[in-house]
């Protein structure tokens, strides 16, 4: 059930050095793991623990989540423009599997 | 999740009572222990990190405990030189503290982010950024979640 | 406000106190519109400022609080300081016009004399003086909580006030009871208003971006004025969030300088805060933002009648209910405040005369509802008020009606500092009723919650109004109780302010595992069900005809 995550970034494009300010959301449950269900029985974790952005293939900005961030995931950045080419996003799931998105900066 | 409420949490006064309810985290009582010092002594190597640099924005007072914004900012050049590389969040009373680490690099431009976090309790939020020289800088902000809001 | 000659006058005529004749001896011997008015114009800027209305219309009662505690910083500064030693500070002799306006000391006595306050066609007709007098140096300001709390504007949802509001053409509000309307209603509405609706402070909860605009520029008196809005930081936690779900606020102080250099880069000369953040938080944020010529406060309903000066920034706070027009002249010249003259205008009603368009507008708005607003339901033997940090009298009339009609052990009733006066042997009427509980949200629930849980929430309560910290407070008053009664020490953290919290039904302590039946209202959680508050008020006096509430409080403060 991977949903697309959506992306927005404040400008398309951008002078070398400039600030890129990337926002992004992405549904997901983030269960704790530390919730029980109605019998009593503790519901398994299962959340986005790794977070990556790469600019043209060269990594600007990552974070590791616990389970205190909140469901659907927002995180917000800024990176600094070096080269035109794809805004890659990649969350990765306690059970391996990866929701990416794309968009693009061109550096003027 | 609002349905699994049994009649009495929806009934009582208040905000956060719901937003407690509702949390992924079962709440406990204020500033309760947890191993929020292991999780930062494990981050700097043991070395006691000193206050400033570090500038950790939330609302004073949560308007829901189940997303609250954090944004965390630290002042650096960011250049190979002299930049920011990690940054860990953590709270003292959630049951378990950690909450994220963020890795910049001279890339990034600035060490800044925001994301949204589970808050189980009025507590403390602790960010301690390790810089690459490996000295270490944090901030500590107070939210409070209210379970009586009866302003007006 | 008013000359000393003026009081000592009022003074006079008062000691020989005939019931019922001297609001028109008042009216007509001792002041004058001229004299209410009389200011020494300076400057080239005129700021004329309003706030907390409470979807009031008419002329009303209002009495200020008797107990209004200041802690941390904020101990003992105005305006922390309420009846006798708020007239010393000011120097306001007991029995004038600004002590009958601005104090609680001899209310009831006093309100024979003086009448009513507000109205707004009689703020019409102050608005137009100032305006004839000083052209385009005019600016007109509304800080909120403006479109709720009346009959007419819960049933119209907001509209008669936008309505009259549109007569007195101000130049920009900002809000916070506005919400209460839910999120399309307020967009509707600001969509139509003709003036600007600002809050720097609000974002949408998705995207973390702007909501509202931020700002304002206003050319006066060729000055140019920019004004940032910043609605109620802690709506969506004083008031249902359900009904604004997108919307996040808070007090957002880096987005406020952020704001202010805007202004100043875009050419300001000067810089004006409309806000609704309560006097409290406003001091605390007028030494920490730097770049704010004035804050025009708003929300704790504190009126006072001189400016408050932290750093560069005066603080105007401009009362409630349409008690009160401000009026801040201001010298700006170089981009700064050279000089100001200040007056915290008393809206008397016996003496201004109202102004007959807005007059008309309000006597249309009313009159499908005149009849039935009017009917008397009850009595009242003792004078019954709302504000002040504990239980009001007309707190304790809710709370008994709570009690008794939803046969509950203990009931809540919200600490909300709106709310019309009444004085002993006066006639109630539906419309006394509706002016302190008309909300969108006022179905009274009942359920069962542990002592334990009472007390936290008591303490939950108590910590938004007494933290040492204003930015952790919320700006209202401490939650009503029935049928029980504490103590409370101020000073103390969150948690163990409260003790000796008794059942009055038992006279037995509160027993923290034992279970409570519990009757309130307005809860901000959503699909709380039981009859609307208003109707069960009603229903107590008129099986009672006539009530009465103990001036003593069950509550014992202690404060170092």
């Amino acid at each position: 059930m991977s949903v697309k995550p959506r992306i927005k970034l404040d400008k398309k494009e951008a002078k070398k050095g400039e600030l890129v300010e990337v926002k992004a959301l992405v549904q997901h449950i983030m269960e704790s793991g530390q919730r029980k269900d109605r019998d009593g029985k503790t519901i398994p974790r299962k959340i986005l623990n790794k977070f990556t952005c790469t600019v043209n293939g060269k990594e600007v900005f990552s974070a590791d989540f616990e389970p205190a961030v909140s469901a659907n995931p927002y995180i917000q950045f800024k990176f600094k423009a070096q080269e035109s080419g794809p805004v890659v996003l990649t969350w990765v799931d306690d059970d391996g599997t990866k929701i990416v998105g794309e968009d693009n900066i061109t550096v003027i | 999740m609002k349905r699994s409420f049994d009649r009495r949490q929806v009934l009582t006064w208040g905000a956060g009572v719901a937003a407690i309810a509702a949390l992924g985290i079962p709440g406990g009582p204020a500033h309760a222990k947890n191993d929020v010092e292991e999780v930062i002594a494990k981050f700097t190597g043991g070395k006691t990190p000193t206050t400033g640099k570090v500038k950790l924005d939330l609302p004073e007072i949560a308007e829901n405990g189940n997303t609250v914004p954090m944004t965390v900012a630290v002042e650096s050049p960011m250049t190979t030189e002299s930049y920011v590389s990690d940054v860990l969040v953590v709270t003292d009373g959630n049951p378990r503290a950690g909450v994220a680490v963020f890795h910049f690099s001279p890339a990034s431009g600035v060490a800044e982010a925001n994301t949204r976090i589970r808050l189980a309790t009025s507590q403390n939020i602790i960010a301690v950024a390790k810089m690459n020289d490996g000295s270490f800088f944090t901030a500590t902000k107070a939210v409070k979640v209210t379970i009586g809001g009866c302003g007006g | 406000m008013l000359s000393r000659r003026d009081f000592l006058q009022v003074a006079a005529a008062t000691a020989a106190f005939v019931p019922g004749g001297w609001s028109q001896a008042f009216a007509q011997q001792r002041l004058t519109q001229a004299e209410l008015l009389r200011f020494e114009a300076t400057g080239n800027v005129t700021l004329l400022h309003i706030a907390d209305l409470h979807g009031q219309l008419r002329p009303l009662l209002f009495r200020e609080p008797a107990i209004n505690i200041g802690v941390g910083d904020a101990k003992g500064l105005v305006p922390h300081i309420s009846g006798r030693v708020l007239l010393d500070h000011y120097r306001i002799a007991p029995g004038s016009p600004s002590a009958y306006a601005l104090s609680s000391e001899d209310f009831a006595a006093l309100a024979k004399s003086y009448g009513r306050l507000g109205g707004l066609d009689r703020i019409a007709t102050i608005v137009k003086a100032v305006r004839a007098e000083r052209g385009d140096r005019v600016l007109l300001l509304d800080g909120g909580d403006t479109w709720q709390n009346s009959y007419t504007s819960l049933i119209t949802k907001g509209q008669d006030m936008v309505d009259c509001l549109a007569l007195l053409k101000p130049d920009a509000m900002t809000g916070h009871w506005e919400f209460t309307l839910g999120a399309e209603r307020v967009k509707e509405l600001i969509e139509k208003l003709g003036f600007k609706f600002l809050a720097q402070n609000i974002r949408d909860t998705e995207w973390n971006e702007p909501a509202f605009e931020a700002m304002s520029t206003f050319d006066r008196g060729g000055v140019r004025i920019a004004v940032i809005g910043q609605a109620f930081p802690y709506t969506p936690i004083a008031n249902p969030r359900w009904m604004i779900p997108n919307w996040s606020f808070g007090i957002r102080e880096d987005e406020l300088r952020a704001n202010v250099t805007k202004a100043r880069n875009g050419g300001a000369d000067l810089v004006v805060l409309l806000s609704h953040n309560g006097f409290d938080v406003d001091r605390k944020l007028a030494s920490r933002v730097s770049g704010i010529d004035v804050i025009l406060t708003a929300h704790t309903h504190d009126a006072l009648p001189e400016a408050v000066k932290v750093g560069k920034t005066l603080l105007i706070a401009s009362g409630c209910h349409g008690k009160f027009v401000s009026r801040l002249d201001l010298d700006i010249r170089d981009r700064q405040v050279k000089g100001y003259r200040f007056k915290l205008i008393p809206v008397f009603s016996d003496i201004i005369p109202a102004d007959a368009e807005m007059a008309a507008t309000v006597s249309r708005i009313r009159a499908p509802h005149e009849a039935m607003l009017g009917e008397t339901i009850g009595k009242t033997e003792s004078l019954l008020y709302r504000r002040g940090n504990f239980n009001g009298t007309l707190d304790d009339i809710i709370c008994d009606a709570l009690l008794s009609e939803r046969d509950a052990e203990i009931a809540l009733s919200p600490g909300f500092r709106w709310g019309t006066s009444l004085l002993p042997g006066q006639g109630i009427t539906r419309e006394d009723i509706y002016n302190a509980t008309a909300i969108t949200y006022p179905a009274t629930y009942r359920m069962t919650m542990s002592g334990a849980r009472l007390k936290e929430i008591l303490e939950d309560v108590a910590d938004n109004l007494f933290n040492p910290d204003p930015y952790y407070q919320q700006g209202g008053d401490m939650v009503r109780v029935g049928g029980m009664s504490y103590t409370i020490d101020v000073d103390k953290p969150i948690g163990s302010r409260l003790s000796d919290l008794m059942v009055t039904r038992t006279g037995k302590p509160l027993e923290p595992a034992r279970d409570y039946l519990v009757t309130g209202w307005a809860s901000v959680n959503e699909g709380t069900e039981g009859p609307p508050v208003w109707d069960v008020v009603m229903r107590h006096i008129e099986k009672k005809r006539v009530v009465t509430a103990s001036p003593t409080s069950r509550i014992r403060v202690l404060q170092k």
